[in-house]
């Protein structure tokens, strides 16, 4: 039992000198959406991608806030994930048959290719 | 860096009854002429339904029964979200300036009391505005208006109000201020008259098995309240209370800002009541005459740069009841046999030092600290009996939060030490006794940001009278189809059971005290032992696009492995022994909730307990708790003016079923009490912002128990006993008040 304390007390210091060493970056582009079934699948796209940390997507001013650790993933690959969902980023644009299948209120106006 | 910019897009809530489709046009002005704006979206909030407009800027839209919240949006333009209450709009769009980001604000009034969606946990969270439909006077009375707890009286002479929540008293529930263990040991009895009501920001209730971060004590679930910020309180607030029962309130709020990052407040409440009545002529007071004076004072230290966060609280309560008969005088009749009286001097202190830092760069990880030291004395007597407590209580704990891979594995990790000193005098029989704690948990929390989340958290504890042990608790939340919720939850919990301080009502009893040593090392007696399981279900849904209905419905067990039974069964006699065979407490509650716009709510409750325990005597359910309750409440408000003048009123209904007595003087064996409603109402006049006054009525059915304390006529003989209250001793009682915010 002792043992499993000491373990138990250990760890936080352990994870926070863990989370130190690993380079964390953070990143802000523009994605493309409207409303809050966006957010989520926004969100979801960007969590569901190895080494992003943390995602928050903001309606009225269509950013992205990410925390990610550029070891594990580039920014590109982000990109990439996000457009491949239908949502148009600042680096990536989305095929058109993929923005076809977004929900009615997430078919944002898009830019003149 | 961003730059806020409000557009209240509220306007007053219309009458608008029909389902007609919203018509609209959008248009945008540029050099002073005004055009159509073609090609732009609009749709509904949190749906899939929306459109594009034409040529001339227009459009026609379905109406959606889940939100009147209309979002519009066109590159190069600010997204507007509009609140419709027409069928017709006519909106113009203001061009976006790439440097500025602009924020919509939507002003839209919260729901007093709301159950949560989002939680994993099935917590019920009620808010400052909910409070103030209860206006007296302390966080005992709060729970009025609210269909999970039930509120008692404890007996026929404090006045003091008990809670219960699934058939468990309040022993059972773990009651935190902050999230720091509150009332708890010596203040389990009157604790909860020691918060103001005034104070408090906001209370989370959360049914079953609660969270591991803040102890293993909630057996039936958890009550967290928070109490007012300096910096979001407003800066003077004054409250003024008097009651028709000879009770006068006060309470003043005075909030500073020092400079950017600490802010402090000063807390002051008072209360007293000097009249005396005695409406049923038992020759006792029905209500005590009392005296309490509360101070309270913040530290807030807020650094956002840097990530730190901090609060410094300290209080000081002193209160003094004097009860028992009416010509009782405590100078020249305290120690004879002459005339009944009592006692309860209470007096505490209490510090608290929350610390929290935020990785800046890293917004999941957290660190958090906090402390908190409590010294509570309370000197009494009753009659020839007397108890006296002094009760110690130093608490820490640490606890780190961090994620594992992403924002959607969350975790907890920490440990917290307590260190609890207790000294008792029981009539001539010291009791002295140390709890002292160390425990570590962790807890892990997924969430899909969709429909599943789950919360498993697990803990071991090392006491010194309870030894090694493991708690382990688990929720679940899925969310099968659109706004239908299932919770499961199950956990164990543990606690010490303090026998005198839990059950101070014994006090105004010459019953016997009888404790049956089972060799344990908590007044001979072991510590109590629980599981408990719950599962909830939750649908809301639209009539039409005004008519909002919620139903609910839970089920929760609480099975003790070990309990300390409180056993009032043998006439002249109150024992204390350790459960030998079954305790059981099953609690079913089916709720119902409606919403008409905003200025129309409705809830309804029923409640079924059936609490059981092995006495002695047999297998019976608990004594003065009743197995069916009904309650009903039903508020409205006006629209607010202009000039925010609004009047609200409210209602509530209590029925309140039959309930086992105790075999005594009064009561046969077996018997039942007659069951019976209480109706309370309160009406407010919002006068401007700052200024608003009230008036209500407790009990205005005039219901009393006939009887309430038996032996009234030989208070110093062995049957007299004033614990045996089942509904309220005082008739019906107008009270009124006002608010001040400057």
């Amino acid at each position: 039992m002792k043992k499993i304390l000491i373990i138990l007390l250990a760890l936080p210091l352990g994870m926070v000198a863990q989370e130190k060493q690993k380079k964390i970056t953070k990143a802000q582009f523009t994605v493309k959406g409207n409303c809050e079934v966006c957010e989520k699948r926004i969100e979801k796209a960007a969590l569901s991608i190895k080494g992003v940390k943390s995602a928050d997507w903001d309606i009225p001013s269509n950013q992205i806030n990410l925390i990610y650790n550029p070891k594990k993933v580039s920014l590109e690959t982000i990109h990439t994930s996000i457009a491949d969902i239908g949502h148009d980023t600042s680096e990536a644009k989305s095929k058109n048959e993929d923005y076809d299948k977004l929900p009615k209120c997430c078919q944002y106006v898009r830019e003149e290719l | 860096m961003m730059n806020k910019y409000t557009i209240i897009a509220c306007l007053w809530w219309g009458v608008v009854f029909s389902q007609d489709p919203l018509q609209g046009v959008i248009q945008f002005q540029e050099n002073n002429n005004i055009y159509p704006l073609t090609g732009a979206n609009a749709f509904w909030q949190n749906t899939t339904v929306g459109t594009v407009t034409d040529s001339e800027g227009a459009f026609l839209l379905e109406r959606v029964p889940s939100t009147n919240i209309l979002i519009i949006s066109y590159l190069g333009f600010k997204t507007d979200t509009l609140k419709i209450e027409s069928s017709f709009i006519s909106h113009r769009m203001i061009q976006s300036e790439e440097d500025e980001l602009k924020e919509v604000v939507l002003s839209q009034r919260k729901k007093t009391l709301q159950k949560s969606f989002i939680e994993t946990q099935n917590i019920l969270k009620v808010s400052s505005e909910e409070l103030l439909k209860a206006a007296c006077c302390n966080l005992s009375e709060s729970f009025e208006t609210n269909p999970a707890i039930d509120v008692n009286f404890a007996d026929a002479l404090t006045g003091t109000k008990q809670i219960k929540m699934l058939g468990l008293s309040s022993p059972y529930l773990l009651i935190s201020e902050e999230n720091i263990p509150m009332v708890r040991g010596a203040s389990q009895a009157y604790g909860l008259s020691f918060t103001p009501g005034t104070w408090v920001e906001s209370i989370q209730i959360s049914k079953g098995a609660g969270s591991v971060t803040n102890g293993f004590e909630s057996i039936a679930g958890q009550i967290n309240t928070e109490l007012k910020k300096p910096l979001t309180d407003e800066p003077f607030f004054l409250n003024l209370f008097a009651s028709a029962n000879g009770r006068y309130e006060m309470n003043t709020h005075l909030n500073r800002k020092i400079n950017e990052r600490l802010n402090t407040g000063l807390f002051i409440h008072g209360n007293k009541r000097t009249q005396k009545f005695d409406n049923n002529n038992d020759r006792f007071l029905d209500l005590p005459v009392s005296e309490q004076i509360n101070m309270m004072n913040r530290w807030q230290y807020i650094d956002t740069e840097k990530g730190w966060i901090s609060f410094l609280s300290w209080r000081f309560m002193n209160d003094e009841k004097t009860l028992g008969r009416e010509d009782f005088n405590p100078k020249e009749d305290r120690g004879y046999k002459q005339r009944w009286g009592s006692q309860i001097n209470t007096r505490r202190w209490d510090t608290s030092l929350k610390l929290a830092y935020v990785f800046p760069d890293i917004p999941y990880q957290s660190f958090g600290f906090q402390s908190a030291f409590s010294n509570h004395d309370q000197n009494s007597y009753f009659g020839q009996r007397s108890y006296t407590i002094e009760h110690q209580s130093f608490y820490t704990n640490l606890l780190f939060n961090s994620i594992i891979g992403n924002t959607l594995n969350k975790f907890k990790l920490g440990m917290n030490y307590s260190h609890d000193d207790y000294d008792e005098l029981v009539d001539a029989t010291n009791f002295k006794r140390k709890d002292i704690n160390l425990g570590s948990y962790f807890e892990f929390s997924f969430n899909n940001n969709d429909n599943f989340s789950w919360i498993g958290g697990i803990r071991v504890d090392f006491h010194n009278n309870f030894g090694t042990f493991v708690t382990p608790r688990i929720h679940l939340r899925y969310v099968p189809v659109e706004k239908f919720v299932i919770r499961l939850s199950a956990g164990s919990g543990r606690k010490a059971a303090n026998i005198f301080a839990e059950n101070q009502t014994l006090f105004a009893t010459n019953r016997n005290i009888k404790i049956q040593s089972s060799g344990g090392k908590i007044y001979g007696l072991n510590p109590e032992k629980a599981w408990n399981y719950g599962l909830s279900l939750s649908k809301s849904f639209y009539l039409g696009t005004v008519n909002q209905f919620n139903l609910s419905a839970d089920y929760y067990i609480t099975n003790f492995e070990d309990q300390v039974v409180v056993d009032w069964e043998k006439e002249r006699e109150i024992s204390f022994y350790n459960l030998e065979g079954k305790s059981v407490a099953k609690s079913f509650q089916l709720e119902m909730n409606y919403n008409y716009r905003n200025f129309l709510n409705f809830r309804a409750a029923y409640k079924n307990y059936d609490v059981k325990m092995d006495y002695e005597r047999g297998f019976l359910q608990k004594p003065l708790l009743a197995k069916n309750r009904f309650f009903a409440n039903l508020g409205l408000e006006t629209k607010m003016s202009p000039k925010s003048r609004q009047w609200r009123w409210d209602i509530t209904f209590h029925h309140v079923g039959t309930q086992r007595l105790v075999q005594t003087q009064r009561d046969d064996l077996n018997s039942f009490s007659p069951s019976f409603s209480l109706w309370n109402s309160q009406l407010t006049w919002v006068f401007s912002e700052k200024f608003e006054i009230y008036l209500g009525g407790e009990n205005i059915g005039d219901y009393q128990q006939s009887a309430p304390i038996i032996g009234s006529n030989d208070p110093f003989g062995t049957d007299f006993d004033a614990a045996q209250v089942y509904a309220p001793i005082f008739g019906a009682m107008v009270y009124s008040g006002l608010r001040l915010k400057l």
